[in-house]
């Protein structure tokens, strides 16, 4: 692994520097993006290092541009990063749409303020959550994960490039205001060493070479561009050679793969965090900043008696569906607490509508408090 | 001469269920795919270090048949790519495709950014003045009184002039062609791909079937001696009056400047963040608590 600060060294960082950390020492060499609050950092940062490591960082003309420049470098083989907030975020449907269709490796990181349209640049917001899931057009897969605190954004961002280089699909990181500018120390690596994935290149002679060509994973090898593995990578639905296609048999078996792809590597991808759980009786389920007032509030909890814990979605797409149905299942009752007016709630009634689900939710461009979890545990 | 001009489209074309194409018979894009080819295979570069991106319409089509690394992207969207890989690996020889409204108008701002910051890449534009593939609405550069589908009483917008608009925007080289002075058409794109920045070559092309059909012309040739009419040498054009060349258009090289490109000022710039590293002031040691932020974890997963 290839840490652009040294390990075993106390720093002081910003979530959205962490981010930056995380993904250079994940390999990460391309950044193009456009400057928008509250997500800058990241690209001022990278500016700063890329070129250092022998990386290039490009200030593109709008978010479009972005995805569309991250996208073709990760075609010519190199690792690659942008970020942006909610309205970058919304111009960005178009290409990432592209690189779930094509199954092009990147990791777009949306530090998520208050909508819609302009709304609060300075405020944090959860409520990206079903845009980042579905907010290209079209059936497709896609990875969507969230970090709550600076160690967090450091290794989940190594998580989300390894997810993304493994199972060659668009894997987007939602932080907020309050991860994205809060400070905390953080030594690296954190707590455990982690394991860089690189994508599977291609081992047949170039003449045998299908670049979507189903396999027992559902996930072809990858050749870069240049490499010597000619093909055509088009937008366009395609058979297993990169051509345009629309036999139904091909169309049918393109959107059974991309689905079977995910479903497959769910013991990998679906990362929950717990905490108090094993003999919890009221579950507080959340994910991104709330995940801190959570803690704080079950600890609360516990001290007056209510036996109270923690799942923390690090991975909110694919939902992680086996580990909440069997907490909801263990639990009387779940929180949801969110700063959204009801998203990632609705996933989790999904997974068991009998379950008694309730939901707390923010939406003034404030973080939910400790207490305000706290008080409705202590009535649950 | 006829037997090599046979191998280099046998080399280079796909011929894996790529053919018949899609384009109408008596279109341009034909003989700007022919001109292409030629001017890669006569400037010896391996088809696996060209890379052909294109966007969408019937010119983004044009990538899929040529045996080089071809990427068909969103609309107006190709060079953003294009910027990715060239920057990625800089050895290759990065070449997009568009047409007029796929350039000027959805790709505008990305067109006039590229030849802004000059990257070493080259843009053929095929200008047929009309949405084709959609079905002959009017583009940003169908002529001022001229009728589309979407312009039934005769259009009121004023047409682009892409290229003075590259040159404008700042691109290193910029010529103008057509697909009717094919022999030129193959010596401008060889000259836009061994130059090194931004290089715009505007290919004037026919599209009789929507533009021609609802402007009098439905007829390919008929296109043909329009362009051999009108079309002006560069050299002649300057010395004609605005009146003198109403009507008419200047083929040749419009501009062929020398200045840095941007892989090269880049590889600068890693040299310069190598030798004077930048004041980090957010990495300086500090003296600080226990990082607890990990203690309520108990177990991934």
């Amino acid at each position: 692994m290839d840490n652009s600060l040294d390990v075993n060294k106390k720093y002081l960082l910003q979530g959205n520097q962490a981010i930056v950390e995380g993904a250079l020492a994940a390999g990460c060499r391309f950044y193009a993006g456009y400057p928008i609050t509250p997500s800058s950092e990241i690209a001022e940062e990278m500016s700063l290092k890329l070129p250092r490591l022998g990386g290039t960082f490009i200030q593109m003309e709008d978010e479009l541009a972005a995805m569309g420049a991250i996208i073709g470098a990760s075609l010519a083989g190199v690792k690659s990063l942008t970020a942006t907030s909610g309205p970058g975020f919304s111009l960005m449907q178009e290409n990432l749409g592209f690189a779930c269709m094509t199954e092009v490796p990147v990791v777009v990181v949306n530090v998520m303020r208050g909508g819609p349209s302009t709304g609060m640049p300075t405020s944090p917001a959860q409520a990206d959550v079903m845009q980042a899931r579905w907010g290209t057009h079209g059936d497709h897969a896609v990875i969507v994960m969230a970090v709550s605190s600076v160690s967090d954004a450091y290794e989940i961002t190594i998580h989300a490039f390894n997810l993304s280089e493994k199972y060659r699909v668009p894997v987007i990181l939602l932080a907020d205001e309050i991860v994205g500018h809060t400070r905390e120390a953080i030594t690296l690596p954190p707590n455990k060493k982690m394991e860089v994935f690189n994508r599977i290149t291609p081992s047949v002679p170039p003449e045998w070479y299908e670049p979507y060509e189903d396999n027992s994973r559902g996930v072809p090898p990858m050749a870069a561009m240049g490499s010597g593995y000619r093909h055509h990578v088009t937008g366009l639905m395609h058979d297993s050679k990169g051509y345009p296609c629309f036999r139904p048999d091909v169309v049918k078996a393109f959107h059974k793969r991309m689905y079977r792809k995910l479903a497959g590597g769910a013991g990998d991808i679906q990362m929950t965090k717990s905490y108090m759980l094993d003999d919890a009786e009221v579950a507080v389920i959340t994910f991104g900043a709330v995940s801190r007032s959570a803690v704080r509030a079950v600890k609360m909890a516990r001290e007056q008696g209510i036996k109270a814990g923690f799942l923390q979605l690090v991975t909110l797409f694919p939902f992680p569906k086996t580990v909440v149905d069997s907490l909801l299942r263990q639990c009387r009752a779940a929180l949801v607490p969110e700063m959204n007016m009801g998203q990632i709630v609705r996933e989790v009634r999904a997974v068991n509508n009998q379950a008694v689900i309730k939901q707390l939710n923010r939406f003034d461009g404030l973080m939910i408090t400790p207490n305000q979890i706290f008080e409705k545990l202590m009535n649950m | 001469m006829v037997e090599h001009a046979a191998k280099v489209r046998h080399d280079f074309l796909r011929h894996d269920m790529q053919f018949p194409h899609v384009w109408c018979p008596g279109c341009g894009l034909g003989i700007v795919l022919g001109a292409l080819i030629r001017a890669t295979a006569d400037l010896d570069i391996p088809q696996d270090e060209l890379v052909l991106a294109s966007g969408i319409g019937c010119t983004g089509r044009m990538p899929a048949y040529v045996d080089f690394n071809t990427l068909h992207t969103t609309h107006g969207r190709s060079l953003t790519f294009a910027t990715g890989i060239k920057l990625a690996n800089p050895g290759l020889t990065v070449l997009t495709v568009m047409g007029d409204g796929d350039a000027t108008a959805i790709g505008g701002n990305h067109f006039i950014h590229a030849a802004r910051r000059n990257l070493n890449m080259t843009a053929i534009i095929v200008n047929n003045r009309i949405y084709g593939m959609t079905g002959g609405q009017y583009s940003p550069t169908t002529p001022y009184g001229d009728k589309a589908t979407t312009a039934m009483y005769g259009n009121i917008e004023h047409a682009f002039n892409i290229a003075e608009l590259a040159v404008t925007a700042g691109a290193s080289f910029v010529a103008r062609g057509t697909v009717h002075h094919v022999p030129q058409l193959d010596t401008l794109i060889k000259k836009g791909i061994r130059k090194k920045g931004f290089a715009v070559i505007e290919v004037i092309s026919n599209c009789h079937t929507y533009y021609g059909r609802q402007n009098n012309m439905p007829d390919p040739v008929a296109h043909q001696l329009w362009m051999k009419e009108n079309a002006v040498s560069v050299g002649k054009a300057a010395k004609m009056s605005a009146e003198e060349m109403a009507g008419k258009f200047s083929i040749g090289v419009l501009a062929d400047v020398d200045k840095p490109f941007y892989s090269e000022e880049y590889a600068k710039i890693r040299q310069r963040a190598c030798d004077e590293v930048a004041p980090d002031v957010d990495e300086a040691e500090i003296k600080c608590e226990p990082d607890r932020s990990d203690e309520f974890i108990s177990g991934s997963r």
